[in-house]
């Protein structure tokens, strides 16, 4: 099952490759990873998106736990919680086509921010899901780049991560 | 009065009480090693390659209660060391590596005798440092000690760019430590003990399989009481011999794959398991599935949580220092009016002891031809009357030692279990020699193992260790051949040792004395001349008989009931 799980580190020089190295040596499975300086600039805030089994994402959680600059960890996809990716696709917009492309990005809640006589560049955020019905309604022969930043996750409510 | 980095590096050793630092010279530590010549508190014991400096720090923490401290050079230096790290994290054995490092501006450059430590090491240390001011090494190194020691131990590496260590300031040695993100377990959730005494008292076929954490946190007395109180068997693992007094008539003696058939066959069937300190190894437990096959309730205490539901489901986690819990548990065992049921206990022992004529004990056929292996380490038991620290390879001598020499004490037995390091048994044993210098030390070793560091010989001789060092010289890689034997058509390939060297002349050439012994009939009188020889390392050549295989025998991926027993062959 996918997970999305938030982990609160030290932000240090290495803390990152911890991480990644973990998933890496263990061979667990890792979908995306977005990580930056909190409010508090001594913390790091990372959101991981990962599969497997319970019993895996038990021991993910625990590795990560272990791993002495983490902090704190929870597991979003615990309880309710929001998440949030942000894409930037650039796209072949020419003819007929930029009408309906634009069209496209105002259904999806995306804008267009950069525009030359052939491209657009959209950013559109929103649940991973989201972001990929938006590629999966769009011709994809007219894609250029896709560049996504993975999702990053917030408990709602009272769910709060913080030392 | 501002000190060079070097100098309050051998500083903090100090404070840290430090006694003895293994290591090997080189560019990036010179100021370092100039910092330690102008000092004498802190010892140093020059090896012969940097590998068995951490064998020897780790030898010297194995049987000690203290963090053992190694110092290497940046680049080969470190990656020698590499073996040495892994040994000790594999085996949660607290201890603290310095390494230098290529100067701070030539980091990333390729620079001469550059690798990138903490790149390597971090998959096998518990935490590592690169150290990026003068002013961060003294806290930097109490927050090593701190996290070595505490919690589940293993090694912490410090990374010193050259740089930095011949720079100045301050030295102030931080009095406490607190690493707001690491925060190890102490005693553990009082209803959940108070729910396994429960669990404990109404087992019919309860069974304790106690660990490695027993010995890392010094929870023999309270583990014996346990075992005593409940009635029930007790059995340890490689890492946990010693934590419960072998010679008990409770003990069922090692479980795994070369453990006792009655030890496996009552972890398989017992009702209620308690593992304690112990992390269901795969040469434990065998085949998983198998093992989950029979229904049984499983309570494990573990200070770490991620050893705790990593392989085997279990139904009652207690997180917990070893010790604390155990005596909570004690506590509550001996509050309560119920005792262990008496009459399923005496079943239970009943069926026990069938498996254990079954299994044919620990039995053997000696020889008046060819020395027996076993019967080289029952005498190694006899002559130096089970008080010994023993110190091993990895191999089949490594077996036989764990399953004959029958250890009542806790930190005697040291031996690599989680990598295997071959190579391993005589640099630890130095360490061990270091800090327990009366004691009598046996190194317990094979031709192929002690090949792996011979050269350390010159250390012993330099630092006048005066270690027993027993070869079981059966001219095979024994545990290979074994298992070439078994499972691969007795193709024996690249497991015969050929070329061998004299080994007594080794012993000569460097100082030391070498006894050859190719009789059953000299076993004993050679280890009584050696023995005797308090002041002097002695090398034994034992010529063991080289078809002898290590019994019982679960095959690896079957389960602990799939055993192979000497006499099946
Ligand atoms: C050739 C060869 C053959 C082998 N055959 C066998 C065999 O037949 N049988 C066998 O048992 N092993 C065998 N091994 C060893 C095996 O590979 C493992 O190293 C060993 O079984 C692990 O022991 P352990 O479970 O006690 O764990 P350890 O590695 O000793 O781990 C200790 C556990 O205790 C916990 N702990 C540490 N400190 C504390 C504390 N203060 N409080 C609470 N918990 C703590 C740790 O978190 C960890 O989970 C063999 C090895 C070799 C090289
Ligand atoms: C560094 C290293 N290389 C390889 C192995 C694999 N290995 C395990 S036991 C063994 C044979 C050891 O031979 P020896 O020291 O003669 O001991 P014996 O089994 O004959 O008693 C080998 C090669 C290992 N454990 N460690
Ligand atoms: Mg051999």
């Amino acid at each position: 099952m996918r997970h999305i799980i938030s982990v609160l580190m030290e932000n240090e020089a290495g803390a990152l490759s911890r991480v990644a190295g973990l998933f890496s040596a263990r061979g667990y499975n890792i979908e995306s990873l977005t990580v930056a300086v909190t409010e508090d600039e001594t913390l790091s805030r990372m959101t991981i998106v990962t599969s497997g089994s319970d019993a895996i994402i038990e021991q993910i959680t625990k590795q990560l736990n272990k791993l002495i600059d983490v902090a704190a960890v929870m597991d979003l996809s615990d309880g309710s919680h929001l998440e949030r990716e942000l894409m930037l696709l650039k796209l072949r917009a020419e003819g007929c086509a930029r009408e309906e492309l634009k069209r496209m990005a105002d259904i999806f809640g995306g804008r267009v921010i950069d525009v030359t006589a052939t491209t657009y560049v959209i950013e559109l955020t929103g649940a991973s899901s989201k972001l990929d019905a938006f590629i999966e309604a769009i011709d994809r022969d007219l894609i250029l780049e896709t560049v996504r930043t993975g999702a990053s996750g917030i408990g709602r409510g009272d769910r709060i991560l913080k030392l | 009065m501002e000190l060079t980095g070097a100098e309050i590096a051998i500083r903090c050793l100090q404070e840290e009480g430090v006694e003895y630092l293994f290591g090997y010279p080189g560019g990036a530590v010179l100021h370092i090693y100039d910092a330690l010549f102008q000092q004498d508190k802190v010892k140093h014991v020059l090896v012969r390659h940097e590998q068995a400096a951490i064998h020897a720090a780790d030898g010297y923490a194995r049987s000690s209660e203290k963090v053992g401290v190694a110092l290497v050079t940046s680049g080969p230096g470190l990656t020698n060391a590499v073996t040495g790290i892994a040994t000790a994290y594999m085996d949660s054995i607290p201890m603290v590596v310095l390494s230098g490092q290529v100067p701070s501006y030539a980091i990333g450059e390729d620079a001469f005798q550059e690798v990138d430590a903490v790149g390597i090491t971090r998959p096998c240390v518990k935490h590592n440092f690169l150290i990026k001011h003068v002013a961060d090494i003294a806290p930097t190194i109490k927050k090593a000690f701190y996290l070595a020691k505490s919690g589940r131990p293993g090694p912490v590496l410090i990374d010193i760019p050259k740089d930095i260590s011949n720079q100045k300031t301050e030295f102030i040695y931080p009095g406490s430590v607190h690493i707001r993100s690491y925060n190890p377990v102490g005693k553990g959730d009082s209803a959940q003990i108070r729910h396994a005494a429960q669990m404990l008292l109404e087992a019919k076929r309860p069974m304790i399989y106690a660990g490695g954490g027993v010995v890392l946190g010094d929870a023999s007395a309270q583990l014996t009481d346990l075992v005593r109180l409940l009635g029930a068997p007790c059995t340890n693992t490689l890492m946990g011999l010693g934590g419960f007094p072998a010679s008990d008539t409770q003990f069922v003696g090692m479980l795994g794959m070369h453990g006792t058939y009655e030890a496996n066959m009552a972890m398989q069937y017992c009702d209620v398991l308690v593992a304690v300190g112990a992390r269901f190894d795969d040469r434990v437990i065998g085949n998983v599935a198998h093992f989950a096959e029979v229904p049984r309730k499983i309570i494990h205490i573990d200070i770490d949580p991620s050893s705790i539901a990593k392989r085997v489901k279990v139904d009652l986690p207690i997180v917990g220092n070893v010790k604390l819990v155990l005596e909570e548990l004690l506590t509550v065992l001996r509050g309560t009016k119920q005792k262990p049921d008496a009459l399923a206990l005496t079943d239970w022992w009943k069926q026990i002891e069938t498996w254990r004529v079954k299994g044919g004990g620990l039995r053997y056929a000696n020889s008046s031809e060819v020395i027996k292996p076993q019967y080289v380490i029952e005498t190694l038991h006899e002559i130096t009357r089970g008080d010994a620290f023993v110190t091993s390879d990895v191999g089949q001598h490594q077996m036989w030692a764990a399953q004959y020499y029958r250890f009542d004490k806790p930190r005697r037995w040291i031996n690599s279990g989680g990598l295997g390091t071959m190579g391993f048994g005589l640099p630890a044993a130095m360490g061990v020699q270091l800090i327990n210098p009366g004691a009598t030390v046996a190194c317990v070793t094979g031709e192929g193992s002690i090949q792996m560091n011979i050269q350390e010989l010159s250390t012993c001789k330099q630092f006048h260790l005066p270690i027993k060092v027993v070869a079981l010289n059966n001219r095979y890689l024994g545990m290979v051949r074994q298992w070439q034997q078994f499972f691969h058509g007795d193709r024996y390939s690249e497991s015969y040792m050929d070329a061998l060297p004299d080994f007594v002349k080794i012993a000569e050439a460097y100082g030391h004395v070498g006894i050859r012994v190719d009789s059953p009939a000299d076993v004993k009188p050679a280890m009584q001349e050696a023995f005797a020889r308090k002041n002097e390392l002695v090398f034994m050549d034992f010529r063991t008989d080289s078809t002898e295989n290590v019994f019982p025998m679960v095959p690896g991926g079957k389960g602990l009931s799939e055993v192979i027993l000497a006499e099946d062959l």
